[in-house]
């Protein structure tokens, strides 16, 4: 298993992104083949995989999920605050740039 | 039900501005063969389903088609960024902008917003598994028009990505279809309506 704890943010979702989707790709193939082991192998690792690289994540920089949104040492609900998934290219949270309530 | 997770299925990060590829890629939104379309008509199918591989696959495929329409209204969203009134005007994109501004509103590239019309739950498995067939190939389709008329790497990156998918969703589906189409008794020649006229006895939960 490597070390996610030298990864940067952005490597860590890219990482997050890959393995998240062999699972999702999996997933589809044993809904009609529910009896692969090969398949079923192969889920079971990379869905682990993506569990401790989510759990990594929501430690470093804020939940992913609401499942890893229990960081009980924070005083404030973090979900809200890390970048949305459009916040990307171009785009830096809205057009209101002098007021953005980022935080 | 479902929880919401805080990132693409794949990235998108676009630099420069287009109105004109935003409102071809906004077909894939709203449009007849876009990704709410295939969204809903898999939710929706998945409830007259007799099997249960044909109830996840339906589940799980529209599940993913969700993901896919938030890749796509985020395309359109970064192509719109800072976008000037000239080149709104220019290529027809203030058509949308009057009743939208740059907001995302589910129509097709055309005009024509979202609708049910566009897709059916016929309630009877195989029909609905031959539909779904059609469906993911007039979405590759789509995506084949777009990657025509995209010059725009940053552009044609996650659309080849979204493309490559509906190619496997097909691939699923004809899967399903035979699953679905084993369960029919020999005598079900004609492979009449599994769900209605012939109620098939649902397996036990832990198989």
């Amino acid at each position: 298993m490597m070390n996610l704890c030298n990864l940067s943010q952005y490597q860590l979702l890219d990482y997050i992104n890959k393995v998240s989707f062999a699972v999702d790709d999996i997933l589809l193939f044993l809904d009609s083949h529910p009896d692969c082991p090969e398949a079923l192998a192969y889920f079971h690792e990379h869905s682990k995989l993506r569990k401790a690289a989510l759990k990594e994540y929501a430690r470093r920089f804020g939940p992913l999920t609401i499942d890893t949104a229990n960081d009980t040492s924070s005083s404030s609900w973090e979900w809200i605050y890390q970048k949305w998934p459009w916040e990307g290219g171009g785009c830096s949270c809205g057009t209101m740039k002098n007021d953005c309530s980022i935080r | 039900m479902w929880n919401y997770e805080k990132r693409l299925q794949y990235p998108v990060n676009i630099t420069r501005p287009n109105a004109q590829i935003a409102q071809i890629i906004l077909s894939q939104y709203g449009g007849p063969d876009g990704e709410i379309n295939a969204a809903l008509r898999y939710l929706s199918q998945r409830f007259a389903m007799t099997n249960r591989k044909a109830m996840g696959m339906l589940t799980d495929i529209g599940t993913e088609e969700l993901a896919h329409m938030e890749i796509v209204a985020t395309i359109v969203t970064q192509l719109t960024k800072d976008l000037s009134m000239e080149e709104l005007q220019k290529y027809g994109f203030d058509k949308y902008y009057v009743d939208h501004t740059l907001g995302i509103w589910p129509q097709a590239a055309g005009g024509i917003p979202v609708n049910a019309c566009e897709f059916q739950s016929k309630g009877d498995p195989i029909t609905d598994l031959f539909e779904d067939l059609a469906a993911e190939q007039k979405a590759r389709v789509t995506y084949d028009n777009i990657l025509r008329l995209v010059k725009d790497p940053e552009v044609a990156d996650p659309i080849r990505f979204l493309r490559a998918r509906e190619v496997v969703h097909f691939q699923r589906f004809g899967e399903t279809l035979r699953a679905v189409q084993e369960d029919l008794n020999s005598k079900n020649f004609y492979a009449f309506n599994p769900a209605f006229d012939a109620p098939v006895p649902c397996p036990p939960c832990t198989k």
